[in-house]
């Protein structure tokens, strides 16, 4: 087993979930028992399904399925949606089913009983596999077969004990009434475990936003708060760790070009190399030539560059850049550069995350372009669009890849964007592209507004765009108010600047 | 008359099993003398037994005849509803 934590006193077990692993600092509690509370719908079954898929996978351990609501021949249905087989793993002797889905016989009380058989089944199938994991789906359906609550609460607190004695890692899930209070329904949880993790499905903004939170986890690291996850057909839920990722970003001193010999200037060498940019303007500003010209400079040195357009079509942006006279498409079939064009609105944006994640992983770009994040965020409400851009951007500097991000601002003449007002703390340089209307005529605008770390050129600069690209010029003197929108002409009689 | 066929599941020799089989036994001395047949499973002993009838609760009494199959948990000891829930005629037969 993988010793991913540094807590000596509690081994854990890796669920294999995607992501979750580094919010709990490595797993579950090896052999203790931990409860996962959520709404109907919150996920819990494949949770479940996906521990001890995580187990088998990692180790070959055997993992036990004990249903309580859906019947087996249902439950292997649903999970064959997620690509798994858990007939075959039944039959390896990896995976074991106890049925105790509800049987239509009539059941009567006659006198005072306990859950002894449940216990010896479940004993029975965790010895004859081997078991090291176990789960229970769901306690709630426990409590609706019988009426006498106390005592099913006592049996099953009798019950957490003596697994533990069998040493499995345990995962019981337990229903709650809503998103936020009552952790369960029955008020097991105090004294049936010391793990709580609660699964929320919120509608925020016409928007489903999932969230796992590790409420408590005795004894044991783990981080607080929520993190978003999302459940996908292919392969079930994947949780986004926030701040996790935030914690091992390095910095880098080497340049590399912006793809703008001009721009490099600017910026004292070119971009830092796992810096993230900022490229901020209205619509026509040059924002996607700016991409452009920054994937081009990547193709260049002999980088592997992706490019992932959430406005315009892959045919669209090839027909783009050839207007600027780059030719992206055979660069994307030499395998040099890789071309991902998705709508916004087709799924929500955790789904789009771990796409541009996989996308990422696969092509393995040393510089990477979003076109726009700002179209991203249609999609989403602020805090979720404020955690993507946190996750990706933590994401990509992990991987020491250079990434390139354009954001509209609503007004063609100026103002700052709420993009930029959300994400400029993450970004390492912000480029900020403008109208500028001055002798009667409108130019183009563009300055550094920002760049971490180092020396950049502070001028407002025109710049013309033709057939061959982008044309820094000389900076803008005598006029004021350029960032703002409203451009002022000030006389003052000479070269010399007001402002420093 | 149809004879009752019983199966009883206990879990190890626990007072409460010893209850659940010595109050049956009772009971069907009393009111089915002789019209009865009874298995007791230990699912302690045959877990596998306890998978295939789905047994969840110690004591689980299954009438498996006369029809329709029934389940009472429980160690019995409240005879009256028992009796009620097995479908045995109310009235004690002459001795």
């Amino acid at each position: 087993m993988n010793q991913t934590s540094n807590t000596a006193a509690v081994g854990k077990a890796p669920t294999g979930i995607p992501g979750l692993d580094s919010v709990a600092r490595g797993g579950l509690p090896l052999g203790r028992t931990t409860m996962i509370s959520g709404t109907a719908g919150s996920g819990k079954t494949i949770f479940g399904a996906q521990f001890l898929l995580g187990g088998i996978e990692a180790g070959n351990e055997p993992g036990v399925l004990v249903t309580c609501e859906e019947r087996p021949v249902d439950l292997r249905q649903n999970l064959a949606g997620f690509g798994w087989n858990v007939a075959d793993l039944e039959a390896r002797g990896l995976l074991g089913i106890v049925d105790l889905s509800p049987e239509p016989t009539e059941q009567m009380t006659a006198g005072t009983f306990d859950l002894e058989g449940l216990l010896t089944r479940i004993t029975a199938m965790v010895r004859r596999l081997g078991a090291t994991r176990l789960v229970i789906d769901s306690l709630g359906a426990m409590f609706s077969q019988f009426r006498e609550s106390g005592l099913v609460r006592w049996e099953l607190f009798r019950i957490a004990a003596a697994l533990r004695e069998e040493g499995v890692t345990t995962l019981l899930t337990v229903e709650r009434d809503a998103e936020y209070g009552e952790v369960s329904r029955y008020g097991v949880e105090e004294f049936v475990t010391d793990n709580v993790i609660v699964l929320r499905n919120v509608l925020e903004w016409e928007n489903r936003r999932r969230t796992v939170e590790i409420l408590k986890m005795r004894g044991v690291e783990h981080q607080k708060g929520e993190f978003p996850f999302t459940i996908r057909p292919q392969d079930g839920i994947t949780v986004i760790p926030l701040a996790s990722a935030r914690l091992t970003q390095q910095s880098s001193d080497t340049r590399a070009t912006s793809g703008n010999s001009r721009l490099d200037e600017m910026c004292s060498g070119g971009f830092f190399r796992d810096s993230v940019v900022l490229v901020s303007g209205a619509t026509g500003t040059g924002k996607t030539l700016m991409a452009n010209e920054f994937i081009a400079g990547g193709l260049r040195a002999g980088e592997r560059c992706l490019f992932f357009g959430f406005e315009e079509s892959q045919e669209q942006i090839f027909r783009n850049a050839r207007g600027w006279g780059i030719d992206l498409e055979t660069k994307a079939n030499e395998g040099l550069s890789h071309v991902t064009c998705a709508y916004p609105e087709t799924m929500g944006l955790e789904d789009h995350l771990v796409a541009m994640k996989e996308h990422i992983e696969a092509f393995r770009p040393e510089r990477l372009v979003v076109d726009s994040v700002s179209a991203l965020e249609r999609v989403a409400t602020p805090r979720a669009f404020r955690e993507f851009i946190i996750a990706l951007s933590a994401f990509i500097k992990e991987r020491r890849i250079m990434g390139l991000y354009t954001a509209a601002t609503p007004t063609l003449m100026g103002g700052s964007s709420v993009t930029e007002a959300h994400i400029s703390t993450m970004t390492d340089t912000i480029i900020l592209l403008r109208y500028v209307e001055a002798d009667s005529a409108v130019h183009r605008a563009l300055t550094i507004l920002k760049m971490r770390g180092c020396a950049h050129d502070k001028d407002i600069r025109r710049f013309t765009v033709d057939g061959s690209g982008m044309h820094i010029g000389d900076p803008f003197r005598g006029v004021e108010g350029i960032l703002e929108g409203r451009p002022v002409h000030v006389t003052t009689g000479g070269e010399g600047e007001a402002n420093p | 008359m149809e004879k009752h066929v019983f199966r009883l599941f206990v879990a190890g020799h626990s007072a409460r099993s010893d209850r659940a089989i010595a109050n049956l036994r009772a009971m069907c001395e009393t009111y089915l003398t002789g019209r009865y047949h009874l298995d007791i499973v230990d699912v302690s002993a045959d877990p596998a037994a306890a998978e295939a009838e789905k047994i969840v609760a110690t004591p689980t009494l299954v009438k498996e005849r006369p029809r329709p199959v029934r389940r009472i948990i429980g160690d019995l000891s409240d005879q009256q509803e028992a009796l009620r829930d097995l479908d045995v005629p109310p009235e004690v037969p002459d001795s």
